[in-house]
């Protein structure tokens, strides 16, 4: 529908250098972009303006005056409504936090903005990112750029759909269960989750703490390579995060693939795999061949087992995290006669179906004479399907599946069995298990005309070799085979 | 049918939610058709397995070990930081009195 150019980082950069534009003036573009778009596609839940244009003011003056610009000078960016930034309503898609306004940003907020980002505003997600499709989120769907009657994945689907569409360069989302590849499938775009405590995690509301991870969305991987630069790295606010160096990720993508090992498993192309992206996924494959990788048939047996250990893992460790909105501190508070009954109005009040079953479910799963049975056995489960990748990855260098069983599904089509939704994240919820980085990257559309995402992992802080296999697939004219 | 109506009311007093009387029935179902894929889980043989309580690459998984070597926990520097955003937290808290937040009663004479 919009005939507006695909911006990226690099044009965005040259643009600003020859005067063609000034940063105010892209963000003005951009926020009349979205005004268009918008109202049909519901990705934004929270605009800021003010913000943007000021930030877009310090960029330009540093144009005229001559000085360096700084990697994302001017770009203008978009966030998901789970990471905190200082002054402009946060809401995790609940209406439990309608009227919260974090007091600080998180880090990699302030690390996007120090590098000259322009941040146009807060995208729409799944409740406490807590979905598949989008469609629980308190302030209504978000629809797909590429099919409005059908879903932009989940739990960033508003992430995903603005980069799709055109409302902004890049955006970040978090990733717990494949939060940030299925809706990069569903909307065709590049989507990457990196390592667990690659990148901060300091002001992120949290869902299930031992998964989430923060991580960018773009229309090309050159542009996804140039985000992780900036918001990868140390944070000692942040006690999980890494001290590993931050490989120079643009110098790395542009190395020769010829060589690599590509591992294809074979528990990831069973029953339930729709056949047109079977055979997209089986043709990037073959287009790697054509490029030099080889590849090497796999077996990874506790493939199956990876969504049952996800939702018990996941619930257990949202129960506790959500134990905090109790109308106390921050968000809403329902009057109650009592503490016990105030907590409790609250809640009943401020949460969703989806976060209560959680909740619910999670709870059931550390409760006493369940534990066991339930929470226990999964985290052992879950070293089993973390030793099929570090099995796989003494043979191969990455490992290539698709990202998700179909294309995007239409709205309403799964809202009613929660168990189908969960099947959504089956290839997706084992590499977050596992703790390493993972892509999904366009690899051609459906006869439908509906994008189909392919999967590549990684072992353990191996950002650079998916980066580097993926945009030479790009060169190759992968994402539209 | 693996969970009970009083499972779930007893499960939902300890999350302090208050359901609703028309929910109960809905998330029983919904949960006993989750727990009963999750039981899925029972037919692996974990007797001889670690559970994975930490997501830092480390040596312990299996046969190939992670490139990375188990990382000390990295700890900072054992310096006072102060906390700077208690007055804005304050300001938007649902009932606030300068420095405590306010709730119903919980102590009776």
């Amino acid at each position: 529908m919009s005939a507006s150019p695909t911006w990226t980082i690099a044009g965005v950069r040259e643009a600003l250098l020859t005067k063609k534009t000034s940063a105010r003036e892209l963000a003005k573009d951009f926020y009349a972009r979205i005004e268009r778009r918008n109202p049909e596609l519901n990705a934004f839940l929270a605009l800021c303006p003010e913000r943007a244009y000021a930030q877009a003011d310090r960029v330009d003056a540093a144009i005229t005056k001559g000085q360096a610009l700084p990697p994302l000078a001017g770009v203008p960016v978009a966030i998901k409504d789970v990471i905190s930034t200082q002054g402009v309503r946060t809401t995790c898609g609940s209406k439990i936090l309608e009227t919260y306004t974090p007091p600080y940003d998180a880090t990699s907020i302030e690390r996007l903005e120090k590098a000259g980002a322009v941040i146009l505003g807060k995208t729409n997600c799944d409740e406490f990112a807590m979905g598949s499709s989008n469609e629980n989120s308190a302030y209504g769907p978000v629809r797909n750029p590429a099919d409005l009657d059908r879903v932009p994945g989940g739990s960033s689907g508003g992430s995903a759909a603005a980069v799709a569409a055109g409302l902004a360069v890049a955006s970040l989302g978090t990733d717990t269960g494949g939060s940030i590849r299925q809706p990069g499938a569903y909307c065709g775009i590049p989507a990457l989750m990196p390592t667990y405590g690659r990148v901060s995690r300091y002001g992120l509301i949290a869902f299930a703490s031992s998964l989430d991870r923060i991580g960018p969305f773009a229309n090309t991987i050159t542009d996804a390579a140039t985000v992780m630069s900036i918001i990868a790295g140390h944070d000692s606010n942040d006690s999980t995060s890494a001290v590993d160096g931050v490989p120079d990720y643009l110098a790395e993508i542009e190395k020769p693939i010829a060589g690599l090992r590509i591992g294809v498993p074979e528990d990831y192309f069973g029953a339930g795999l729709d056949a047109e992206v079977k055979a997209k996924v089986l043709a990037g494959i073959a287009l790697l061949e054509n490029l030099g990788c080889k590849r090497v048939p796999l077996k990874m047996p506790h493939t199956g087992y990876a969504i049952a250990t996800y939702y018990v893992i996941a619930t257990a460790e949202a129960s506790s995290n959500l134990a905090r909105y109790d109308g106390v501190r921050f968000g809403l508070r329902v009057q109650g006669n009592t503490l016990m009954d105030m907590y409790r109005k609250t809640r009943e009040r401020g949460f969703g179906p989806e976060v209560k079953r959680r909740i619910m479910l999670g709870t059931y799963a550390l409760s006493s004479g369940y534990y066991d049975a339930y929470y226990l056995r999964a985290q052992k489960v879950r070293s089993l399907i973390a030793r099929d990748f570090s099995n796989a990855f003494e043979k191969v260098d990455v490992i290539l599946t698709p990202t998700a069983p179909t294309p995007a599904f239409k709205l309403g089509e799964k809202t009613a069995d929660p168990l189908e939704m969960y099947l959504a994240d089956i290839y997706t919820v084992t590499g977050s298990l596992a703790g390493i980085p993972g892509i999904s990257v366009p690899c051609g559309k459906s006869a439908a005309g509906l994008p189909i995402g392919m999967q590549v992992f990684a072992t353990h802080f191996g950002e650079a070799r998916i980066l580097q296999l993926v945009r030479a697939f790009e060169k190759a004219g992968g994402f539209v085979i | 049918m693996k969970i009970s109506r009083e499972d779930v009311l007893r499960v939902a007093q300890l999350a302090h939610l208050d359901l609703a009387p028309e929910e109960v029935e809905t998330y029983r179902g919904q949960l006993d058709e989750i727990l009963a894929y999750i039981g899925k889980l029972q037919e692996l043989d974990v007797s001889n397995v670690e559970p994975m309580t930490q997501m830092r690459p480390r040596n312990a998984g299996g046969a190939s070990g992670a490139r990375v070597a188990e990382a000390e926990p990295e700890l900072r520097d054992d310096v006072v930081i102060p906390c700077t955003v208690a007055d804005a937290v304050l300001a938007k808290a649902p009932d606030a009195a300068k420095p405590f937040f306010r709730v119903p009663k919980v102590i009776e004479r």
